[in-house]
């Protein structure tokens, strides 16, 4: 991990940490029903102000806490053409397998590249500790991912424009 | 003397109650059946199942007098249960009383009432049902406690005196209502909270200091002063007589439930995995320390002490974290280690007196996300007091 993102990623960790105190609750709108009041938005006081932690104005995350689930959306580098579509087409491969994930958002928050969404449920059942390490580690891993890719695909794009110019060589 | 350790399941244990003599206790697990564990020497075995209801069950209390359960579920019933000799085989059987709640949202919360002729079931219909017994036809009617509330109740506690209530929800408000029925109650006589108390009487409201939900509350023995835990990760304790409020901001995590020990502490435990415990009286109040003493874990590694910093979890992987964060340590980034330093690995749903002497509660119990019951002497927090007196009230 480089020093200039440890600060960053110390604050998503700490704001993750504080947000995930959730509990199971029923919904008072709709009888019989349990849903995540961040989605449905059906009761205003259960819904904590939601909070963003920007790094410069290509990268941040927007965590919006309620009292039974938490929403946190991710807007990853994007600095160049490149970039853009291969973060689309990497986060498009990951919500389209996001039953694979648990916390996926099948779609992210209008603004961002790729959301989550924590429900009490997976608190309950998976340690919570862990769940704030598998998204800070995913939110290390993405721009190395990203920027290894954009690395390798300007290799090959190189390779394949000299295999095709050495047939005007000779 | 250390804590004993009871894990029950690997579900979370969503509430509990103990029988009047601690030999059996009743826990919901996360679902639709109410278990009743007895004990036996230091292990816990499921004797009884109690379904009825097709939701979970949010709460379980067990009245020590009379022997009788109730359980109250989201699916907007409770029922209360009462051993009875089955006719065929004359052996004693947990028969269902339905009670009607007349709400139409989950139930969320049920206690007894000191006299144990009444209890409350708070829920998310924003009201609170005030139910008794109707001995002509064989169940258990409700009146329902309405006016002010806004919200989801998220809590209950009785004044010892059988009539006052006092109610926290979501709507960011602990609030103290009068629940007499004429049917039931003698007169009551008159409180700090008031001296003219018909039904649905608001003897008093009260904010949370950050407006975070309110989360648990209860009177202290004596019926003088209430606490409440609420969101923004406070404790508050309020006299009436005064009036004085006294609001205690913590450090770390909120809590979601506490119990009074005495007059003079309080116990309350929640996201932060340990029960905290605070003193105080009409002058003042502070936190002492935890009940959870480090010595008593199993896990390795230095100890943070209730000092860390904001969202702090008392995790091995955290300190690693901040270890590489503060000083430059790369001990690896995040650490492999899954095990919490505190005794519960994950939240407590609910800390309640266990064990009196002397008009104190010298034990507690709680129950934790985890799926571990754990008893707690009362008392040993003197012993950490001095190591943890830096903790900023």
């Amino acid at each position: 991990m480089s020093n200039v993102l440890r600060p960053y990623l110390a604050a998503v960790r700490s704001t993750l940490t504080a947000a995930l105190t959730l509990e199971n609750f029923s919904s008072q709108v709709v009888e019989r029903h349990n849903k995540p009041e961040v989605e449905v938005g059906g009761s205003k006081e259960v819904l904590l102000t939601p909070l963003t932690i920007s790094r410069n104005e290509n990268e941040r995350v927007l965590i919006e806490p309620s009292v039974n689930s938490i929403r946190l959306s991710i807007k990853i580098k994007q600095a160049d053409e490149i970039e853009r579509i291969l973060c689309h087409k990497f986060t498009r491969f990951m919500m389209q397998r996001a039953e694979n994930f648990i916390v996926l958002r099948r779609k992210p928050v209008q603004g961002y590249d790729i959301s989550f969404l924590i429900t009490n449920t997976h608190s309950e059942t998976m340690l919570k500790h862990k769940i704030v390490d598998f998204i800070i580690q995913f939110m290390e891993d993405v721009d190395r991912e990203i920027s290894e890719m954009k690395l390798s695909l300007n290799a090959r794009a190189r390779i394949v424009a000299e295999s095709y110019l050495t047939a005007f060589n000779s | 003397m250390a804590p004993q350790v009871f894990n029950l399941a690997q579900t979370p244990i969503t509430c509990h109650a103990f029988s009047p003599d601690h030999s059996q206790v009743a826990v919901s697990l996360n679902s639709n059946d109410a278990q009743i564990y007895t004990r036996q020497g230091s292990s816990w075995t499921l004797t009884e199942t109690l379904s009825e209801h097709d939701k979970l069950i949010t709460s379980i209390d067990w009245a020590l007098n009379s022997n009788r359960i109730v359980t109250a579920s989201q699916d907007r019933n409770a029922y209360v249960w009462q051993q009875t000799p089955d006719p065929d085989t004359g052996k004693l059987i947990w028969k269902p009383t339905l009670v009607l709640l007349r709400i139409n949202r989950a139930a969320t919360h049920v206690r007894w009432s000191p006299k144990e002729d009444k209890f409350a079931v708070a829920s998310g219909a924003r009201a609170i049902a005030i139910c008794s017994f109707d001995p002509e036809n064989n169940w258990w009617v409700s009146k329902l406690l309405k006016k002010p509330i806004r919200s989801t109740v998220l809590s209950v506690d009785w004044h010892p005196n059988n009539v006052l209530l006092a109610a926290g929800s979501a709507d960011m408000k602990a609030r103290v209502f009068s629940a007499y029925i004429k049917e039931v109650d003698d007169k009551p006589a008159a409180s700090v909270w008031g001296s003219k108390l018909p039904f649905n009487t608001i003897c008093g409201e009260y904010a949370s200091p950050a407006g975070g939900w309110v989360h648990a509350v209860a009177f202290s023995p004596s019926g003088d002063a209430l606490a409440f835990a609420s969101h923004d990760s406070s404790i508050s304790i309020v006299y009436p007589g005064g009036p004085a409020i006294y609001n205690i901001r913590i450090s770390s995590l909120p809590f979601v439930t506490l119990t009074w020990t005495a007059e003079d502490t309080v116990v309350a435990a929640g996201h932060d995995c340990q029960p905290v415990v605070f003193t105080g009286s009409e002058g003042g109040w502070q936190g002492v320390g935890s009940l959870d003493d480090s010595s008593t874990a199993k896990a390795a590694g230095p100890r943070s002490g209730l000092s860390g910093g904001v969202g702090r979890l008392n995790s091995v992987a955290f300190s690693t974290f901040r270890e590489a964060d503060s000083r430059g340590h790369t001990g690896g980034g995040v650490s492999t280690d899954t095990k919490l330093t505190t005794v519960h690995q994950n939240t407590i749903t609910s800390v309640r007196p266990y064990e009196y002497s002397g008009g104190r509660v010298t034990k507690v119990s709680t129950s934790g996300v985890d799926g571990n019951l754990v008893i707690w002497d009362a008392d040993s927090v003197s012993a950490v007091a001095g190591r943890i007196g830096g903790m900023r009230v």
